[in-house]
């Protein structure tokens, strides 16, 4: 019985395997496990050119511990430089026009008002939209104009001396429409004769971040599926079941409210196209702009100094770039182009829907004999609301089916968003694995240990049972007489070793002893520049916060676009193999200077050492000073796994504890344990923060996110932040992480990430159980909010749980 | 937002003299900027009152208190004689919004803030509060909306000091050029939607609040305010309740029950204040009267569960103002 896996980068290792030259190789020993449980040595065979095996964090100087984030001084005194402090000379400013109906064909733009409107410099209509999913037959629709398919969508932009000028102007371009039926319900939208969102078959292309739809899929009125697998006959796991729990879970369409919204500054020039971005991927970006204007990519350079949140809906150069770029190419001058938070919640990108019936059979013992799963989800008129992902990888099973649909509605496309599809399907999943558990009158932990076998959560198991927070937990529901109870609820999390091979590095090493590292990689605030530095640092003795690195641009050797938790994983290798070989050159470089052979030489712990005994160590700095020549630099390129045959999975276990108020129908989470793995922990600081962003990110949408389309106009009504509620300071528990250091032995530095796995997904399922503990009511709709915690609460449910 | 311009002005005498030609007062600015960026207002001409030193301040009088309109809701929080003997009035203050707005906003301006109903603030839609016929909000997104006395528009009050000041029987002062200063209860300052659905006040154009006046309570007088929204943090309240008791000894002699996201105007349950009256405060007696401040109530499609909170809230605030239970957890914080 073996797992399977939804991977979209699974193509991408297997080529970038199939393309490695031959090369020698040598065979090494490699830590593998968890310290204090299963560590123990592997052989490894590996290319000649890779650096010595990196021992287990305890016994390293930089690398595993925690310095100062490289760049936070940097950011709270405001002196980093976002893209929307850009500021270059005679620098224009855009504002979009955007669609105020929800569906329709526009019959005509009337532009002429705002031309002439006091300080614009030029006005683009937009003639080919991205984003959104398209017609597999365009000729299904005949228009000048794109289809408007949303509220929100962007027709067109104005470009002007000043903000207020291209907003006033913005305001007078004049649009008429042919409006058509819309709808903006997931559950009308599937009915036989609700409007059609698209007259045909349509399909949305995936980003470096996921999401799109899988080729060949169905397509029937606006439902877009089903995307089926089957693994084993589920109908005879039914049969062969002796338990089966059956249950529908509804979760709600959530925005990514980044704090720094979409946006770009585009120059355009003739030699040089250069796009400052608010990007996830500065390769994304110039892949698109390249294509988009056919320019070579030589001439089209992309910046991303920092970066204020993406979440997975930054990728490429989407709408925004494409126009400013059209914007500066028109007028001959830079155009800054930054959405506002209206714009943001509705045309770049969503987490979507899902209404979904998980059927789980199991014998008496736990072993799950048969999981399906049919879900409905809506994209707006995008495509990627499957969540089958935890449903089918988080668990051992005997069959499998699960059905996934999208369904098209009038309301923006939706985008990869932190663990696309995974805080929907655990939402559900780990629900029913806890009423699983209690209809077999078995522990939740002890039935996880039966049927999972990732050996990493299994340790994990045993922190959380350890843990004195569940061990304060009666297992007894709805156990507080008063009207204020108490609960404690787990959800395990699932994600998966995902690696973009698209991705290399320089590293210089300079006659005064300074260092430094070169990559386009971009910094989304998970802190990627500290662990380039520490990497460094470790190599080359030097503190990390003395190390220089320039990052976010694509002048420097091509970095990973950031989505699906790749970067650490995709890039520290890289960059480690080019600081060791940056390293070998260097010593080559000062060792006649020394009277050594290069090969006699080592550099560690900030010393020149020779292996003869030769000389006295040399500091670093010292030795540099003998080099040979000004410079000496390395490149390298992220190499395949060592081992291509085993593929890992990341997740963790969390407990939550809540108090609900049964009578105001209010959900406190007051505590978060998080129990996650990452590979080896690069930096557990910035780890950490990554997960207490994850988990509150996770509460957040748990309990209030929610976005609202007004059913008779199609028009989202809380599209701020005010009405759009994100928990704040009182909302955030006291959350506490603990990270489980976890060797495979599959690169030079074996990290990962840890973005995905790092309590979005299993918030909402852990809030859930923790509800079903103190009040014995199961909500299984998103948001818990008090309307829907208080409608649960008054209809005490036929509790199967308690057969 | 439309290009303004702006008026400066250090006197109520100067700020009087530019209200005129459409012009709209700043205070702190809070709900002004939020209304202007989503284009529910357009002034061209805004008069800046925020640093007329003479409406800041908070003053004891032989019959109470008077607070100038420009004390901004922090101070009024913080205040050492507002906390003790207008409680009621310091909770809300002091759990308005956020600690950044508390800094800002006046108390004046919370009293004049604008209908957050999401179609009355978008520019999209055109209701019956701005002049037009139709309200989108009972076939439409109603779930924080009005569960009694709405007529043609269910948008709650938004302002949290209002229901203070209602309990308090409180008072504003109204200036202008023309008539000098008159006196208007908080109870007749509001009007109701189907009054006149295109004003909220019976402030003119002409006038500026300069000052609220609170009548120095009772002897025996206990009193509190909670709000309860979706969060803690920076929510407008699905369910409040203002709560001013006068006891002798253990009798409740006068008992007010005041409340804001009910309905589009604050409002006092005399059915609720009936079932407290010349009885102990209990748990029995408080949660009767949470009953009965539903009273009448006609929830919307979306909004039943708040006919369900607001006893919660009501009862619950009853035994705080009492000193029977703690600050309820489940209110904002």
């Amino acid at each position: 019985m073996a797992t399977h896996t939804t991977n979209p980068y699974s193509d991408a290792i297997l080529s970038a395997a199939a393309d490695a030259t031959e090369t020698t190789t040598k065979t090494v020993s490699m830590p593998i496990g968890i310290p204090g449980y299963t560590l123990h040595e592997e052989k490894r065979t590996v290319p000649t050119s890779e650096p010595p095996v990196l021992p287990v964090n305890k016994d390293l100087d930089y690398i595993g511990k925690s310095p100062e984030r490289w760049d936070g001084n940097a950011k709270v005194t405001g002196r980093a430089r976002y893209t929307a402090d850009v500021q270059l000379p005679g620098m224009l400013y855009a504002r979009f026009v955007n669609a105020s109906i929800p569906h329709g064909k526009i019959l005509s733009i009337d532009t002429s008002a705002a031309e002439s409107h006091p300080g614009v410099k030029g006005v683009h209509v937009i003639e080919l939209l991205l984003g959104a999913a398209v017609l597999h037959d365009p000729s299904l629709e005949r228009s000048k104009y794109p289809i408007v398919r949303y509220a929100g969508q962007p027709i067109a932009a104005v470009a002007a001396t000043t903000p207020q000028a291209a907003e006033e102007a913005a305001a007078k371009v004049r649009v008429k429409y042919e409006a058509l039926p819309f709808v903006v319900d997931a559950d009308l939208a599937r009915e036989p004769n609700a409007p059609l969102v698209f007259p045909g078959a349509a399909d949305q292309a995936g980003t470096a971040g996921g999401g799109g739809s899988a080729s060949g899929i169905p397509q029937t009125g606006n439902v877009h599926g089903p995307s089926v697998r089957k693994h084993g006959d589920a109908e005879q796991g039914f049969k062969d079941a002796d338990v089966i729990v059956d249950a529908r879970y509804t979760t709600q369409v959530q925005t990514h409210s980044a704090l720094e919204t979409h946006g770009v500054v585009a120059d355009w020039k003739p030699e040089l196209l250069t796009v400052y971005a608010s990007t996830q991927g500065t390769a994304s970006v110039r892949e698109e702009l390249a294509g988009f204007f056919r320019l070579p990519k030589s001439q089209v350079r992309v910046i991303t100094e920092f970066m204020g949140g993406g979440f997975g809906a930054k990728f490429g150069a989407g709408n925004p770039g494409v126009v400013a770029a059209e914007l500066s190419r028109k007028t001959g001058a830079p155009v800054h182009l930054m959405l506002n938070r209206e714009e943001e919640h509705l045309s770049v990108g969503n987490r979507p829907s899902s209404d979904q019936r998980l059927r789980i059979g199991a014998k008496k013992d736990g072993t799950i004999t048969a999981i399906q799963l049919i879900s409905y989800g809506t994209a707006g008129c995008g495509t990627g609301a499957g969540c089958a992902g935890p449903a089918t990888n988080l668990y051992k099973w005997a069959s499998l089916h699960t059905e996934e649909n999208d369904v098209f509605i009038n309301a923006g496309p939706a985008a990869a968003f932190r663990a696309p599809g995974h805080p929907q399907g655990a939402f559900a999943l780990e629900q029913s694995i806890d009423e699983l558990a209690a209809r077999l009158n078995l522990d939740l932990l002890d039935l996880r240990d039966r049927i999972d076998e990732n050996p990493v959560r299994r340790v994990q198991r045993q922190i959380i049972r350890e843990s004195a927070l569940w061990k304060s937990r009666n297992p007894r529901p709805n156990a507080d007489p008063g009207p204020i109870k108490r609960g404690v609820g787990l959800s395990q999390s699932v994600w998966y070793r995902h690696l973009s091979m698209n991705c290399g590095a320089e590293v210089r090493v300079h006659k005064d002893g300074s260092v430094e590292v070169l990559s386009a990689v971009q910094d989304i605030g998970s802190g990627i520049k500290t662990v380039l530095a520490q990497i460094l640092a470790e190599q080359f003795g030097v503190p990390p916060g003395k190390v220089s690195v320039k990052i976010g641009d694509t002048n420097y050797p091509v970095g990973p676009n950031s989505g699906g938790s790749v970067t650490t994983a995709s890039l520290t290798p890289a960059v480690r193999d080019a600081a060791w070989q940056a390293a070998q050159k260097f010593l080559a470089s000062v060792a006649p200077a020394l009277g050594a052979a290069p090969a006699d030489l080592t550099l560690t712990g900030g010393m020149v050492r020779s292996v003869s005994g030769k000389f006295q160590p040399v500091p670093f700095r010292t030795a540099a000073a003998k080099m040979n020549t000004d410079e000496v630099s390395a490149q390298a390129k992220r190499i395949p796994d060592y081992d291509p045959s085993k593929y890992d999975t990341y997740g963790g276990v969390d407990i939550a504890e809540v108090s609900v108020d049964t009578e105001a129908g209010r959900i406190h989470v007051k505590r978060v344990l998080a129990v996650h793995d990452c590979g080896r922990p690069m930096n557990p600081a910035q780890i950490i923060s990554q997960i207490n962003g994850g988990v509150i990110q996770g509460i957040s949408y748990t309990l209030f996110e929610h976005r609202l389309l007004d059913p008779n106009y199609g028009i989202m009504v809380n599209s701020n932040l005010d009405k759009y509620k994100i928990a704040g300071s009182y909302e955030v528990p006291q959350i506490e992480v603990q990270l489980t250091e976890s060797y495979i032995g599959q690169s030079s530095t074996d990290a990962s990430g840890i973005g995905e796995a790092a309590g979005i997904i299993s918030a909402a399922a852990a809030i859930g159980n923790a509800v079903y503990n103190a009040t014995g009511v199961r909500i299984r709709q998103l948001p818990m909010t008090p309307a829907v915690v208080l409608a649960a609460l008054n209809q005490p449910q036929p509790s199967m749980e308690s057969l | 937002m439309n290009s303004f311009t702006l008026a400066d002005c250090s006197t109520v005498e100067a700020a009087l003299s530019q209200l005129k030609d459409g012009a709209i007062v700043k205070a702190g600015g809070v709900d002004l900027l939020d209304r202007m960026k989503n284009g529910t207002d357009t002034p061209t001409r805004l008069v800046n009152i925020r640093n007329i030193s003479t409406l800041r301040g908070i003053h004891s009088t032989p019959q109470g208190l008077t607070i100038g309109a420009l004390t901004t809701l922090a101070e009024v929080a913080d205040d050492p004689t507002i906390r003790t003997q207008y409680t009621l009035l310091a909770d809300a203050c002091g759990h308005a919004a956020t600690p950044h707005i508390r800094n800002m906003a006046t108390l004046g301006g919370n009293l004049l803030q604008q209908l957050q109903c999401w179609y009355y603030r978008s520019a999209e839609f055109q209701c019956l509060r701005k002049g037009k016929e139709l309200c989108f909000a009972f076939s439409g997104l109603n779930q924080y909306h009005a569960i009694m006395d709405y007529g043609g528009c269910p948008s709650v009050a938004p302002s949290s000091g209002a229901v203070a000041l209602l309990a308090l029987d409180a008072s504003v002062e109204l200036t202008s050029a023309a008539k000098g200063k008159r006196i208007v209860t908080i109870r007749d300052f509001y009007l109701q939607p189907d009054a006149n659905p295109h004003r909220f006040h019976v402030m003119a154009a002409d006038e500026l609040l300069t000052a609220i006046h609170i009548p120095k309570p009772a002897p025996g007088t206990r009193s509190a305010y909670q709000k309860y929204g979706e969060k803690e943090s920076h929510d407008w309240a699905i369910a409040d309740a203002g709560i001013l008791l006068e006891m002798d000894s253990n009798l409740c002699r006068r008992a007010v029950v005041a409340m804001g996201a009910a309905s589009p105007v604050v409002r006092r349950s005399h059915e609720a204040e009936a079932a407290l009256t010349g009885k102990p405060i209990t748990h029995e007696t408080a949660r009767a009267a949470g009953q009965a401040s539903m009273t009448g109530a006609m929830p919307l499609s979306m909004n039943a569960y708040k006919v369900q909170l607001f006893p919660v809230a009501i009862y619950r605030t009853i035994l705080l103002a009492a000193g029977q239970m703690d600050r309820d957890p489940s209110a904002a914080g």
